[in-house]
């Protein structure tokens, strides 16, 4: 059918040609022309997200692995395998599998630690992740969205991790789904009810390794999926915040090309978190199941704790002190219970803080231009003091180790942990206020009077100063380009005719915290242009 | 009789009563006294009981009292065995160094001669466990797997699951049981130490001992393997997390900030 017509046109290189053909059917043009410039701004902090995917992508790739070897069942069998302190032993196909997987499969407990380790890096990856965001104030508008997709991303992680690390069906794992069996049976009403479909029967059954096999490699990693995927065109919307400085601003983004810089270093990252990882797993063991034993209701061993993500719900338990209330023939189980709450409650308000903030500040202009975490002393206080009661509760979770390891007593360290549990965040938020008011007068005299230089001058009539250096422009940009809020002011609760204004409660709280946020205690005003001015024309100050 | 009865005023029948009178005693002895040797060890076990009881007047008595009957600040000894004794002293634990929530294990200063002589004297004082033999205590022949379940269903919920140790109420422990003297461990089960139970043979037979020798032999010694890399102390998730964070998120951190740190920049204008 070809004509010579045909011959004499110059054929198009082949990449070209692949291009085209993949245009006519997928319509990538467009999507590539509208993207492959898209900016990315260049600072460390902003790669922990990457850590987090990569991580993800690993765990997903080495699970798949594992899945071809693991048997996601509780009959019981007699173990045979290779692991000498093992043989003989009566265990469920799960535990066995999993000593298959570490011992006879090639490659396996590689893959495994891989697994464990980049999930343990994950989790922590989307923590300090999810702080970089909040510190900088990268969750107001209009990335409140994509601050609860992050969010539920970690509470997830949460969970296919604490199932993950109960398929193994060994004595640690074993006392986690126990753990967490109890905190089902303390919720009131539904808590028998659901524990017995959850286990299909009393505890442990042979159902709850399928059912969790399933949840860990299907259900919730398909949502996490879903969500990555969510998370990730969110970010492509809104595009990526930055940092102030000279030339950024609200309307634009300054940094490297998507293609091709953007795309080298991100595709370069993801091979050395990769090998990182893998380097780490070869290193270090983790969760050793060969010699903990398979589980078994009758046993149990000292120091049984989850990963750490659960840790701080552990603790929580730990501390508590054991109420409960018997009430016509009910048992109400507090020392369970009450942790159960404070644990929902203590996520939920970092997840609804991007709401509470924006409700506080009454400001709905979007900001893409992220805040140094001392000019928002309120709020970096209010994320110091979430910290710091997270970490208190994780020392609880750990509290025997933490004993044994620095020859305390472990009452003691309980205590320590309930009294810091109350007193830590509150002491934490105030010295953090003072660091951050502290810091933003150091900028202010900064700007107003530049940069101790470290050079004593003697001036002629003997008196000794100190030389400073001005800042340059873009110093001074970095230093001055925060916005700070005036308080909320609910106005005169009586009118010129001295008729009494209704003022509701909510509002008196708004106007109350708005005051708390950046009122006279709240913030150092930034020095103004006027009065930059002043001092730099008149040549009296030094 | 008659004969007998006229010549017992003879002048040689002092001598043949005398004779007779001796070969009786001297048979009588051979048949009932214990032969020479025995009687040399009993002195050797009067001596060493009496050595015994000199090293305890100067180590053990200020807190166990005289004659072992205890004081306010230590318990009785009387009965506690040779075996206990053997396990406090060759630990060194004993004697202790001061009053506490938990006596730790320290450097022995004894040998093993006078912890034997110590042994012997707190033994004739009761009897108790005796110090096992090298067969009863050695991990050969063992079923290491049957130890293993043995450990995780008697001693792990206060040892951890491969004997690392754990913490008890009130700042005492479980001590870790890394490259304990099978001897000691045999006799910590016998005795049950400070704040342990005590497992005698009617509660885990000799077997089961050696067989949980055998297991700590196999996991929780200088010769055990970690076949997944450094153990981070076999402490479980704790350890795991905190090197996680440190090593894992804290070494790629360090990468990111690497790698941000070499980037293509804009040329300066």
């Amino acid at each position: 059918m070809s004509t010579s017509h045909d011959d004499d046109r110059r054929k198009a290189p082949a990449g070209e040609r692949v291009a085209d053909w993949a245009d006519g059917r997928l319509g990538i043009y467009g999507l590539a022309k509208a993207n492959m410039r898209k900016i990315f701004p260049d600072h460390w902090s902003f790669m922990l997200g990457e850590i987090c995917l990569y991580s993800f992508i690993i765990i997903i790739l080495t699970g798949v692995y594992l899945t071809l070897f693991f048997h996601p069942s509780m009959n019981e069998i007699e173990y045979h395998g290779s692991y000498v302190p093992m043989q003989g032993q009566l265990m469920s196909e799960a535990y066995a599998s999993t000593l298959d997987i570490s011992f006879d499969v090639r490659g396996g407990l590689l893959i495994r630690q891989i697994h464990h380790w980049a999930a343990i890096i994950f989790l922590a990856g989307m923590f300090v992740h999810m702080m970089r965001v909040f510190f900088t104030g990268a969750f107001r508008k209009p990335r409140e969205i994509n601050w609860l997709f992050g969010f539920l991303l970690f509470v997830l992680g949460m969970f296919t991790g604490f199932t993950g690390y109960s398929l193994p069906d060994d004595l640690l794992s074993g006392t986690g789904v126990r753990f967490t069996q109890g905190a089902i049976l303390a919720t009131p009403i539904v808590g028998t009810y659901i524990s017995m479909f959850l286990f299909g029967g009393e505890f442990p059954g042979g159902d709850f390794v399928a059912r969790f096999y399933s949840i860990h490699i299907l259900l919730l990693p398909g949502i996490m999926l879903g969500l990555v995927v969510g998370h990730l065109i969110l970010v492509f919307y809104h595009k990526h915040t930055q940092f102030a400085g000279a030339g950024r601003s609200n309307k634009n983004v300054v940094g490297m090309p998507l293609l091709p810089v953007y795309m080298a270093k991100a595709g370069g990252f993801f091979f050395l978190v990769f090998g990182f990882i893998a380097m780490l797993s070869a290193v270090a063991s983790i969760n050793p199941i060969w010699v903990l034993g398979p589980y078994r209701a009758d046993q149990v061993s000292t120091g049984a704790q989850p990963d750490w993500y659960m840790g701080f719900a552990e603790g929580l338990i730990r501390a508590m002190p054991g109420w409960e209330i018997n009430f016509a023939g009910h048992t109400l189980v507090l020392g369970v219970f009450i942790p159960l709450v404070i644990f929902g409650l203590f996520l939920g308000v970092i997840a609804l803080y991007p709401f509470i903030e924006s409700w506080i500040t009454g400001d709905k202009r979007e900001h893409h231009i992220l805040d140094r975490p001392r000019n928002a002393p309120t709020r970096t206080a209010f994320g110091v003091a979430w910290i710091t009661a997270y970490m208190i509760m994780l020392i609880g979770g750990g509290n025997d180790i933490i004993a044994t390891s620095f020859h305390m007593s472990i009452n003691a360290v309980t205590w320590f942990v309930r009294i810091g549990f109350f007193a830590g965040p509150v002491i934490a938020f105030i010295v953090t206020k003072r660091i951050c008011l502290g810091l933003q007068r150091r900028d202010k005299d900064k700007v107003l009077h530049g940069r101790e230089s470290g050079i004593i001058k003697r001036l002629p009539h003997g008196e000794f100063v100190e030389v400073h250096e001005p800042l340059s422009q873009e110093q001074l940009h970095v230093l001055t380009a925060h916005e700070q809020y005036e308080p909320a002011e609910i106005g005169p609760t009586v009118d010129e005719n001295g008729v009494e204004r209704k003022v509701k409660a909510p509002q008196k709280l708004k106007s109350r915290l708005s005051k708390a946020y950046y009122g006279e205690d709240g913030q150092i005003p930034k020095p103004t242009a006027e009065e930059y001015q002043e001092i730099t024309s008149g040549h009296g100050h030094h | 009789m008659k004969k007998l009865s006229a010549r017992r005023r003879h002048p040689l029948a002092a001598v043949v009563v005398l004779l007779i009178a001796l070969a009786a005693t001297g048979g009588i002895y051979t048949l009932v006294a214990p032969p020479d040797k025995a009687k040399a060890d009993e002195t050797a076990q009067t001596l060493t009981i009496e050595e015994g009881q000199k090293l305890y007047a100067v180590g053990c008595a200020s807190c166990h009292g005289t004659g072992g009957k205890g004081t306010t600040d230590g318990p009785s000894l009387v009965g506690v065995g040779a075996a206990a004794v053997d396990f406090q002293v060759g630990t060194g634990r004993m004697p202790a160094q001061q009053p506490g929530a938990q006596v730790p294990k320290k450097k022995n200063i004894y040998s093993q001669a006078e912890i034997d002589q110590l042994a012997a004297y707190i033994a004739s004082l009761g009897a108790g466990p005796t110090v096992p033999t090298e067969n009863q205590y050695s991990p050969e022949g063992a079923d290491i797997a049957e130890g293993g379940e043995l450990f995780r269903t008697n001693c792990a919920q206060c040892h951890n699951f491969t004997g690392k140790g754990g913490a008890l109420t009130n700042g005492k422990y479980a001590p870790t049981l890394e490259d304990v003297d099978p001897k000691h461990l045999y006799e910590a089960m016998e005795t049950g130490p400070q704040n342990m139970p005590s497992f005698p043979d009617t509660t885990l037979t000799e077997q089961n001992k050696k067989d949980i020798i055998a297991y700590l032999d196999e996991v929780n010694s200088d010769k055990s393997e970690s076949p997944g890399g450094l153990e981070l102390g076999g402490l479980g998730p704790v350890s795991e997390g905190l090197f996680g964070w440190v090593f894992g998120l804290g070494g790629l951190i360090a990468v990111a900030v690497w790698v941000a740190a070499r980037t293509a920049k804009a040329r300066k204008s």
